[in-house]
């Protein structure tokens, strides 16, 4: 039954073969993820696509039985939280997967981002896939930031007004958009209403976003560590069992790691200010977002005027959509570009810098610190990419994938 | 791949040793007193007698000002009291209820009902205390950086106004009547010392000193925050064990698997 | 299916990988169904709710001939404090008239086995649609038996709450109760 690619499978279980002929969903994943040709040579930055899928799923299985008992009212959020936690069966398990999960997810996430920009995934052929991936990213913070409005706390409310009050920046319409997106004069029982409304729906909308993401993969298959497209069967192996196999080892890792958290320290990345219920008359000495918007707000912050603020802060994301074009570099890999791997590193420091200062207050040192850090961001986006691609000699290539692997074998 | 983790441990490092000099730097608050608590730890529990005599110090001295309002008295038997020993804790408290004719009544406690507020709402709590409800101690201890440190650093941390410095008075603002206490952000308290030597009588006979009072009562509010810790951490350790030895075995399928390839 | 697809070319001793692929498998199946138990668990009913599924309830105000309603688990609950007349009617009532045959005894019995014939204890619900009888309050009517009467549908309830006429088919059923001292019972 294992055919090549390219043949249509034949099965030999008569009610599969039934239905196959009907609606090709054997033949599908018969194609897409058992024979499916994979270059041979990924590493295991490359498990965290499906390791996020995992995530994915057990985020939208843990929030929908949470849905189950939670109250999206400004009376009873916080207690009803509480009441999962307290007097729901495992209710506190659900919730602190739940919770911690979604810092979790972001983990993968970034990992992802970051090998896509390491290894040049996001060059021709797969912009648009790229693309999709940031359209992603950009709806799990959406999802995420409604999410942590939800149970109720000192910073759900204060992130929510923060954040929300980002849109008075705007021109003209700012105030009016405001008050539209909290239905009322602040926040309150309508906006944590909707807000709960689209913590429902939007995780959908990432899952149809996602499979979007696998079927662009599939056109044009996996990039690879090095960057070199697969000239023959002896440069792939079949997705099944070779990376289903690696996969579900890296997912079970990761599973660890994730559990660790859940079970020892499950308050460790949440701030203590959430536990006390939401007062729209004291705001907590230090606000903060939760860790994986740090570095954003670092750079929201660093601009000293507000308007200019809010678009450094959305720029920072923008920039990702047009990556594929302002990478003039013709090989993809860092692994062959001396110069380049290094600012990519380099970047990731910045980035951790920029986080550090989202999470310090805006004050002495962590000022300039963070201006320094959002002008490399840009910078590196903006003007390194496009010269040093020109400008670089990259190392020799070996012909193929195949020839890497052996040659590395061998060294 | 290798080459890559190693450049990227190297940039970690320089960036770790760079941070941490700055925060070293910055270090200017009084960090709270470092205790050792039974529960803390990946296998730790509630130390049970401590917990009930915390309940003590909670009934008969904190209850006067903050609510608890996320416990029931049914919580109490977790503690390792049985039924009737919370019914007999809580046979003289009564709580609020409205009578078949929607009037206001007051009547007996039943397991099953929260913890009896001190006040009718937010603003009678705030009336009652100079402008400021006491906060509901429900969370408290997950809800304060510090945690149980911090809880039993503040409750032992008042400092006497005579024998406070000229400067400190000066620079905290501190009145003859105003409440100084080292742990508390910017030391101005609204709560008078709460405990002091032989405040209660242990029902157990322990001795009731400051020290002993303050760490079992912060023993009673820890447990009320996260009543459900030790099932976490027991459930933790199983789920670890399973995934390790789950990981060791896709480990070995994949090894498996790949012979042919490496 | 699975190692049927491993290509067979002499790594490994082929029982021994089929070995580890069934372990792994069915340890992984193990795990999934102990994951699936606490987003079923979920969905029982909570600590607090379970702390209301029993009531204890003080009958000692309820005058002689007086019936109170309590709430219990959601539904209504008489309890009547009946008459020596109550008592001498409920008790004179053939079986043979009866649609659903209980004697009045049997209904005042609580989990100890003790009969207190005085105490009515009913879930006010009739047997027919889910309706409340009236009748637990002075003034409402008690319907043609001085019990209950349902307004919905015309069921009527006599002094011991079994159905005489209309077209509930069963008696208002009893809760399990029991009396901790003369007046103080635990309903559930």
């Amino acid at each position: 039954m294992a055919s090549s690619h390219g043949t249509p499978p034949v099965f030999n279980n008569k009610v599969i073969a039934w239905i196959d002929h009907r609606l090709p969903i054997f033949s599908y994943i018969e194609k897409e993820y058992h024979t499916f040709p994979t270059p041979r040579n990924f590493n295991y930055f490359w498990n965290f696509g499906a390791i996020a899928t995992v995530m994915l799923v057990l985020m939208i299985a843990t929030g929908v039985v949470l849905a189950t008992n939670y109250t999206p009212h400004v009376l009873m959020a916080f207690d009803s939280v509480e009441r999962i936690d307290r007097d729901v069966p495992q209710g506190w398990l659900i919730r602190d997967l739940h919770m911690n999960g979604a810092s979790f997810f972001f983990i993968a996430v970034y990992v992802h981002i970051f090998r896509g920009m390491y290894y040049g995934s996001y060059k021709a052929p797969r912009e648009l896939l790229w693309i999709l991936g940031v359209v992603i990213f950009l709806l799990m913070m959406a999802t995420a930031f409604m999410g942590y409005v939800l149970p109720w706390g000192q910073m759900s409310f204060w992130g929510a007004t923060v954040i929300t009050s980002l849109f008075s920046a705007i021109p003209v319409v700012g105030d009016s958009i405001v008050t539209w997106l909290w239905g009322g004069f602040s926040i309150g029982n309508p906006t944590l209403n909707r807000f709960y409304a689209l913590h429902y729906l939007l995780p959908f909308v990432i899952v149809a976003v996602v499979a979007l993401h696998v079927v662009a993969l599939h056109v044009h298959g996996s990039n690879n560590p090095t960057g070199i497209d697969p000239k023959g069967p002896q440069d792939t192996v079949p997705f099944h069992p070779y990376y289903t196999m690696k996969d579900g080892f890296g997912v079970v890792v990761f599973l660890i790691v994730y559990s660790l958290v859940v079970f020892f320290a499950p308050d460790m990345l949440g701030d203590a200010a959430n536990y006390i219920p939401a007062d729209p008359l004291v705001t907590p000495t230090h606000i903060v977002p939760e860790w994986y918007f740090l570095p954003f707000y670092a750079i929201l912050r660093a601009v000293p005027d507000k308007l200019g603020g809010v678009i450094a802060m959305f720029g920072a994301i923008a920039v990702l959509f047009i990556l594929p074009w302002l990478d003039t570099s013709r090989v993809r890999s860092c692994t062959f570009r001396p110069i380049y791997k290094w600012f990519m590193l380099l970047l990731v420091a910045d980035v951790v810098v920029l986080g550090w200062c989202g999470y310090n207050p805006p004050a002495g040192f962590f000022i300039p610190l963070s201006q320094v850090a959002t002008l490399y961001y840009f910078f590196h986006f903006l003007i390194l990419l496009p010269i040093l691609g020109k400008i670089e000699r990259p190392l020799p290539m070996p012909p193929s994938i195949a020839d890497a692997v052996l040659k590395k074998k061998a060294g | 791949m290798r080459r890559l983790i190693v450049s990227g441990a190297i940039a970690l490092a320089a960036l770790v040793a760079g941070t941490g000099a700055v925060v070293l730097a910055a270090g200017t608050e009084v960090h709270p007193k470092h205790q050792h608590w039974h529960f803390q730890g990946p296998f730790g529990t509630y130390d049970r007698a401590a917990a009930q005599r915390g309940y003590q110090i909670y009934a008969e001295v904190c209850s006067a000002c903050h609510s608890l309002s996320l416990l029931a008295y049914r919580n109490l038997m977790e503690l390792g009291l049985t039924d009737n020993q919370v019914k007999g804790l809580i046979k003289d408290i009564v709580v609020p209820d409205l009578n078949d004719d929607g009037q206001p009544i007051e009547r007996p406690a039943r397991l099953s009902d929260r913890f009896r507020k001190p006040f009718p709402n937010e603003l009678a709590a705030a009336a009652a205390n100079n402008g400021k409800a006491p906060p509901d101690l429900s969370v408290i201890v997950k809800a304060r950086e510090g945690g149980a440190d911090y809880i039993y650093s503040l409750l032992t941390g008042y400092v006497p106004y005579d024998k406070l410095t000229p400067a400190q008075i000066k620079e905290f603002s501190i009145g003859k009547d105003d409440n100084f206490n080292t742990y508390f952000p910017g030391h101005r308290i609204a709560m008078a010392p709460p405990l002091a030597d032989d405040k209660v009588t242990y029902a157990d006979g322990t001795k009731a000193t400051l020290d002993r009072e303050a760490s079992d009562v912060t023993e009673f509010l820890a447990w009320a925050s996260e009543p459900w810790m030790e099932d976490r951490k027991r459930t933790g350790v199983r789920v670890i064990l399973f995934l390790l030895a789950l990981a060791g075995l896709m480990y070995a399928v994949k090894r498996q698997v790949w012979a042919d390839k490496h | 299916m699975a190692s049927s697809s491993v290509p067979a070319d002499g790594h490994g001793d082929p029982t021994r990988r089929d070995f580890l692929m069934v372990a792994t498998g069915a340890l992984g199946a193990v795990g999934a169904a102990a994951v699936a138990w606490p987003f079923i668990n979920n969905l029982n009913p909570a600590a607090d709710t379970l702390a209301l599924a029993s009531i204890e309830v003080n009958v000692k105000p309820i005058e002689l001939g007086q019936a109170i309603t309590v709430s219990w688990r959601g539904k209504p609950v008489f309890i009547r404090h009946r008459t020596a007349e109550n008592i001498k009617e409920a008790v004179a009532v053939p079986m043979s008239e009866l649609p659903d045959p209980q004697t009045d005894a049997s209904r005042v019995t609580d989990t100890a086995k003790k009969v207190r014939p005085e105490w009515l204890i009913m879930i006010g619900v009739c047997t027919h649609l889910g309706c409340v009888p009236l009748g637990n309050k002075p003034g409402q009517d008690k319907g043609p038996y001085g019990g209950w009467y349902c307004p919905c549908h015309g069921s009527a309830y006599d002094t011991s709450g079994r159905i005489r006429k209309g077209p509930a088919p069963l008696n208002l059923a009893i809760p399990q109760y029991l009396f901790l001292s003369d007046s103080l019972v635990r309903i559930g």
